[in-house]
């Protein structure tokens, strides 16, 4: 029996078990539902969750931890012998997984038996031959323990996958019982069922943190490794970034910190002064049509791919900004660089900034606007003294939003900016930033054990280390200015 | 049925008229909530619109400084006149008109800034004050006729928004009195006022009334009785009646007026 239709026999169960409580609880009243204390539907919903809740959870638990246990009961029947010569035994073990449900496919295409199975050896069969006529390619002969085993695995599978069935059903069974014994006029079905919204809507959040954890743990795990290998403090200290696959390489940050904070700075500078005065026009200035025009049309930019502002950066703007301003400044004679990639991405974050600012700038109470006009300010006035300050909570997460983006930003740093580091303060220089060498780094063909590849994470864990450090800042400046308005 | 006594001082005497208004009509959309009104505001007088809650009155009171402009569904129509001048001409600019006719709206709007910042808003815009020491001046008199200046004294740069409905009620009155304007238009400024601001209040209209003309909506009869001068009755969009307080009160014309004030209507 598998899993699915186990599962289809709870939930069945389960529905079985709403519409009798529902009923049960009607009765119980004498017909009359206002004698309950709940809703009849929550008497039903009662029975609907103890029959399913717990079953599926032992479900959901036994299926986590059969592979372990049969693995390991497994594990034990190979002997060193089995394995051979540069094998290690996860790779016999796969083997006996892929001939055991080679195996059951067979089985299922009729081409074999149970019977066969059973008194099936190498000797009287081309296991390879059988196994391949039903789809499954196998590297070479399979050989005699292995069958015996991969045959062992099957009935143990077998075995615990009945019992399984039978004890979730059995579980489900029980809960729908005791649930609706418990039904009664005075129980008070409606906050058992509150209760356990509130329990889902827990677990959901859970699932988000541990999310987040989970990720925090694997870059700091492979980070630690990495700092095994490579001096921390020269990682953080060193001024240069010169990866060698021979080994000997200097893994400096700060060049790769310096370009990504300085092409997000540009991008800044030109994203977050647009993107605010879009957004004063749309709310405060334009007319509901020019509105309902505009908007849609500023948002299109967020939409565009990144890897299209890309190509804009790279024969559009890097061109344009060399022979226009770099070359005549004799500030440079490259086309990628810090401005190029800043401008572009700058354009890209404009909708961030101003779509979220313009929310919260409508969000603001007319009656704000209406107290600053009844004392003859104008628009401007008021906008500047009334309305920016009381958005400007709303306001500084967008900015931070953008930068985030910003700094996370990767294809317009490659195309826009390049990829090399550097440390330099002229904005028509090539510069790269932390996300692209994560990129080059991982995606290069040393060995993953080795710093140049580890240091992929080392990276990845600073840049999430950046972006938490502005959120609280934000967090801060939002706290410290926030103006209330009720 | 009122004590017409105290407010034998409310002489009846004729004043220059500082607002003229003919046939008013104000649509939103397409409810005509306010329709054919024609009312003479005098100068240094104070004017009470009386009637049932949506009859129209705040309706009304924003079209004499144009706050209605801000309602994109709202339509004015007609002619108002303040000192002979048409204020709807488009020659004239709203937000100077504001600075002449202030307003205290109906639901106290104290700005997410200090109590401080909130009254030195408007002389700080119209530039009232020639050094900091005058702001502070304005501010402190402003609040005195605010009758809240006892309860903020020691605590101006706390945020108004932290004060209580009454108290923001009043810091929204010297907001709008930091400004001098010309005609004070006060949407229920005493709703959630107990019985002691009150009276500062009214005192605070009476002794602007010696130089500017001040407009009042009220929801208390004895307020209308005991501060103004001329009252005028609304009813579903419809001025009913409009004339001397005293008239109104002891003597009203038109039977809706009476039941209204005696209670039997609105
Ligand atoms: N912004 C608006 N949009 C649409 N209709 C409105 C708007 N403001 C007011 N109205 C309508 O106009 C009519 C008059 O409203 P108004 O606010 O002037 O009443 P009011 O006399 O001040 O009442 P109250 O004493 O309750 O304050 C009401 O019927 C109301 O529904
Ligand atoms: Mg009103």
């Amino acid at each position: 029996m598998n899993a699915g239709l186990v599962l289809l026999v709870v939930v069945a169960l389960a529905a079985i078990g709403f519409v009798i409580g529902r009923s049960r609880a009607i009765s119980t009243a004498g017909g009359d539902a206002r004698g309950l204390h709940s809703l009849p539907g929550y008497y039903g919903q009662t029975v609907f969750l103890f029959t399913a809740v717990p079953a599926l959870l032992v479900m959901i638990g036994w299926l986590l931890f059969q592979p372990l246990y049969i693995d390991g009961q497994i594990s034990d029947m190979i002997s060193d012998t089995d394995i051979a010569e540069g094998s290690s035994r996860s790779l016999v073990m796969s083997d006996v997984r892929r001939v055991a449900s080679g195996l059951n496919t067979a089985l299922e295409k009729g081409i074999v038996s149970e019977t066969q199975i059973a008194s099936m050896t190498t000797d009287n069969t081309d296991v390879r031959a059988m196994l391949g006529s039903a789809g499954i390619a196998l590297a070479s002969a399979v050989e005699q323990n292995i069958l015996t085993v991969a045959k062992e695995y099957r009935q143990i599978k077998g075995t615990l996958g009945l019992l399984m069935a039978g004890v979730v059903i059995l579980i489900a069974a029980a809960g729908f019982l005791v649930s609706v014994k418990r039904i009664h006029p005075d129980y008070r079905a409606r906050n058992v069922s509150e209760r356990a919204i509130k329990a889902l809507l827990i677990v959901a959040s859970l699932v988000a943190i541990l999310t987040t954890v989970g990720i925090i743990f694997s870059l700091v795990f492979e980070t630690v490794r990495f700092f095994g290998l490579y001096p921390a403090k020269d990682f953080f200290f060193s001024l240069t970034w010169n990866p060698q696959f021979s080994g000997g390489s200097d893994l400096g940050i700060f060049p790769l910190l310096w370009g990504t904070l300085y092409v997000s700075f540009v991008a800044l500078l030109f994203a977050v002064p647009i993107g605010l005065m879009v957004a004063i026009y749309l709310s405060e200035y334009a007319s509901n049509r020019v509105r309902s025009i505009v908007k849609p049309m500023v948002e299109v930019l967020a939409g565009i791919p990144t890897i299209v502002y890309g190509l804009f950066a790279l024969i559009t703007v890097g061109p344009l900004l060399r022979d226009y301003f770099a070359q005549p400044l004799g500030l440079g004679t490259s086309s990628s660089s810090v401005l190029t990639a800043g401008l572009v991405m700058g354009i890209m974050l404009i909708p961030f900034v101003s779509s979220l600012s313009d929310d919260v700038i409508n969000a603001v109470p007319q009656s704000m606007r209406d107290g600053s006009y009844g004392l003859g300010a104008t628009q401007s006035e008021t906008v500047k003294q009334v309305i920016l300050p009381a958005a400007l909570p709303g306001v500084v997460g967008a900015i931070l939003l953008a930068a985030s983006r910003a700094i996370g930003e990767t294809m317009i740093v490659v195309m826009g900016a390049g990829a090399a580091a550097k440390l330099s303060l002229n904005p028509f220089e090539a510069m790269t930033t932390i996300t692209v060498k994560i990129v080059s780094q991982l995606t290069g063909d040393t060995e993953f054990e080795s710093p140049e590849t580890l240091v992929a994470f080392a990276l990845g864990l600073s840049l999430f280390v950046i972006t938490l450090g502005l959120n609280v800042l934000a967090l801060y400046i939002v706290r410290k200015y926030r103006e209330q308005y009720e | 049925m009122f004590d017409t006594q105290t407010h034998k001082d409310n002489a009846v005497e004729s004043k220059a008229t500082k607002i003229e208004c003919r046939d008013c009509q104000v649509y939103y959309g397409d409810t005509h909530a306010i329709k054919d009104v024609n009312v003479d505001i005098e100068d240094k007088t104070v004017t009470a619109f009386i009637g049932p809650s949506g009859c129209g009155k705040s309706t009304f009171l924003r079209c004499l400084n144009r706050m209605n402009d801000t309602i994109d569904i709202a339509r004015v129509m007609g002619s108002f006149k303040l000192d002979g001048e048409e204020i709807y001409d488009k020659r004239v600019d709203p937000v100077q008109l504001r600075a002449k006719v202030g307003m205290v709206f109906q639901k106290p709007n104290p700005f997410p800034k200090s109590i401080y910042d909130n009254v030195a808003y408007g002389p700080r815009i119209h530039g009232l004050a020639r050094n900091k020491a005058d702001l502070d001046e304005i501010v402190e008199k402003s609040l005195r006729r605010g009758a809240i200046w006892d309860e903020v004294k020691d605590r101006l740069d706390a945020p108004g928004t932290g004060l209580s409905g009454g108290q923001q009620q009043r810091l929204c009155i010297a907001r709008a009195v930091a400004t001098e304007p010309e005609v004070l238009l006060m949407d229920e400024p005493c709703s959630a006022l107990d019985p002691i601001a009150t009276a500062q209040v009214e005192e605070l209209i009476d002794e602007l009334r010696q130089r500017y003309s001040v407009v009042i909506v009220t929801h208390s009869m004895q307020q209308a009785a005991r501060v103004s001068q001329k009252t005028a009755f609304f009813h579903l969009g419809n001025l009913v009646e409009f004339g001397e307080t005293g008239q109104i009160f002891t003597n009203p014309e038109d039977p809706r007026t009476e039941s209204y004030i005696t209670g039997r209507i609105g």
